[in-house]
């Protein structure tokens, strides 16, 4: 398998074992934990040059690069990171990871939990932003990282980026935060619920403890998956991408509910693909996590409050077809920010690719992100 | 594009902008195109602040240029700012490309403690001359459009905003005309290429 000449090339995992407790918002605790990681280029011997990618609803550690002798193992933002691409890794040492809950590697529903000896499933406790910024700082500590050059994300990646600055402002100089929101509106949250119920009712569910069952809830995963996909995306990009196509090039209805038309095809095959890896119950953390999000609950709503502490410089950009997390939402982070007086820039994208633009090698988007990047002294 | 995007090397009315702005003074400017004057604000006078721009490409310029950009159309960009959080509000050669203008006067002067307009004067004898003896809408290099694809919808005289001002009770404090980079003081409405006001309510 050849890879190109830009990318970080054939990358592997590591798994990093934390042996300390990781107290979470709920209350709960971990008593030790896995992170799997990823990192591409070199840390600089004044360990100023780390960026940190966080990763949204479905991502994980493997954010660039490729496995060896794995077909279309490339990383889920390849186009981004590289030698020569705007996240350059000849100027900076890249780390991806897996967040607290996932289902990739990292400690999660899937880990096994101490007091009963079974998979934690349904009984992993309920994660959010702040604790898997607490959990990446721990891993900063161990890299010996004090400051990030720039923590990076899209979407509930791009709210990760938003809490370092919060959480720990002398440990990030940039922020960069891309389709993202301060917080998710009730049309959201109410996305994400109808996204759990498809996967709390399938009966092959079992109460999320379905690993001792043998069973995956596939059916209700699949539904999700859909349900999401069609949040992604926008009504331009479907239109362009499938219109009223029927499937093997028919002409004719069939009068009857098999996949007839082509977006069906599409959603069900992104469904089943979905259903084929990722586990449940991450799936369902992971929406309590986007859900939960929200900085200016604890200064009464006041996001402006929130940011008080900042010091990083930030860069913000949405999408103009993002509906999900649209450039209105980004707006309010934006002027959250301005009210500190933080050095902050916007950049409000065309794109007909909906809220997956953030993935896309928009040349526009690129080129800020280039810019972004190059300003940044390591 | 705002017009100052396009040519700013020697833009007299920069020179007179820098000068009036006071040192490390927190600066919006409207319509900032590659962020040109905001550099020289910064450097020059230890200014702070953000640029407002629509156009894409002179995004990406002022950012290179080390601008804080805010991409948005001028009208709908005051939203990001609270009353009272600039010195001064600059808005250099873009004016006449607002639609709502009088609501935007009124804006900037509650985001800022004070502004510099800078507008393009359309009295100019070269403009008279075009329209009153010519008969066709006056197209010049400091005005390249035809009517058909001109950005500019609220083109108005020195002496129409003087007369705005004094209607709308806006106290002009400094003004100054300028004809190839000189001051006019002499028939400066009919002479004066542009007008420099700094105002405040």
């Amino acid at each position: 398998m050849d890879v190109p000449a830009d990318s970080v090339g054939f990358v592997s995992p590591v798994k990093v074992y934390f042996d300390q407790m990781l107290p979470l918002a709920s209350g709960a605790s971990l008593n030790d934990f896995d992170l799997m990681v990823e990192t591409y280029g070199e840390l600089n011997a004044s360990r100023s040059n780390a960026v940190l990618v966080c990763h949204a609803l479905s991502g994980h550690h493997h954010v660039a690069g490729y496995y060896r002798d794995q077909m279309k193992s490339e990383g889920w933002w390849e186009n981004l990171i590289g030698p020569g691409r705007p996240l350059d890794t000849r100027k900076f040492f890249v780390i991806g990871v897996n967040n607290i809950g996932g289902c990739h590697g990292s400690t999660g529903p899937r880990s096994i939990n101490p007091a009963t000896k079974k998979p934690w499933g349904s009984e992993f406790p309920v994660v959010t932003v702040s604790d898997w910024v607490n959990a990446q700082s721990l891993l900063a500590n161990r890299l010996g990282i004090d400051s990030f050059a720039a923590v990076i994300g899209g979407s509930l990646g791009g709210m990760q980026a938003l809490q370092w600055s919060i959480e720990f402002p002398e440990r990030v100089r940039n922020v960069i935060a891309i389709a993202a929101a301060p917080k998710l509106s009730a049309e959201n949250i109410g996305f994400n619920e109808v996204a759990r119920q498809a996967i709390m009712t399938d009966p092959e569910f079992h109460g999320g403890h379905f690993y001792e069952h043998n069973a995956i809830p596939q059916r209700g995963l699949r539904l999700s998956r859909m349900l999401g996909h069609l949040t992604y995306l926008s009504d331009d990009v479907m239109g362009d991408k499938f219109g009223r196509d029927l499937t093997d090039g028919q002409n004719e209805y069939q009068f009857g509910f098999d996949v007839e038309f082509e977006v069906e095809s599409y959603l069900r095959h992104q469904g089943d693909k979905f259903a084929g890896y990722f586990d449940a119950n991450t799936y369902l953390l992971m929406t309590k996590a986007l859900d939960y999000f929200d900085p200016a609950k604890p200064f009464a709503g006041d996001l402006s409050a929130a940011f008080r502490r900042s010091k990083a410089k930030f860069f913000i950009a949405a999408f103009s077809s993002d509906w999900r997390f649209s450039p209105k939402r980004s707006k309010e982070i934006v002027r959250a920010l301005i009210a500190n007086r933080i050095d902050v820039s916007y950049a409000e994208i065309e794109s007909a690719d909906g809220h997956d633009s953030f993935l896309m090698p928009i040349a526009q988007y690129h080129a800020l992100l280039r810019q972004v990047f190059a300003e940044i002294r390591v | 594009m705002s017009e100052h995007a396009m040519n700013n090397a020697n833009r007299a009315d920069f020179d007179v902008v820098s000068a009036w702005v006071p040192q490390g003074a927190r600066v919006l400017d409207l319509g900032c195109g590659d962020g040109a004057l905001l550099a020289r604000l910064a450097k020059e006078r230890g200014c702070r602040g953000y640029g407002v721009e629509i156009d894409c490409d002179a995004a990406l310029a002022a950012m290179k240029n080390g601008v804080n950009l805010i991409q948005s159309n001028i009208e709908g960009g005051l939203a990001f700012f609270g009353n009272r959080s600039f010195d001064v509000v600059i808005l250099s050669q873009t004016l006449q490309a607002t639609r709502h203008t009088e609501a935007l006067i009124k804006d900037v002067l509650d985001i800022g403690k004070s502004a510099i307009v800078t507008i393009p004067n359309f009295a100019h004898w070269q403009v008279r001359w075009q329209l009153g003896i010519g008969g066709r809408m006056p197209v010049s290099k400091r005005m390249p459009y035809q009517w058909y694809d001109t950005p500019n919808v609220h083109f108005s005289s020195i002496l129409d905003f003087d007369r705005f001002c004094a209607e709308k009770r806006i106290t002009i404090e400094r003004k100054i005309v300028l004809a190839g980079g000189r001051e006019v003081k002499w028939l400066p409405n009919l002479r004066g290429e542009t007008a420099v006001f700094l105002i405040r309510r």
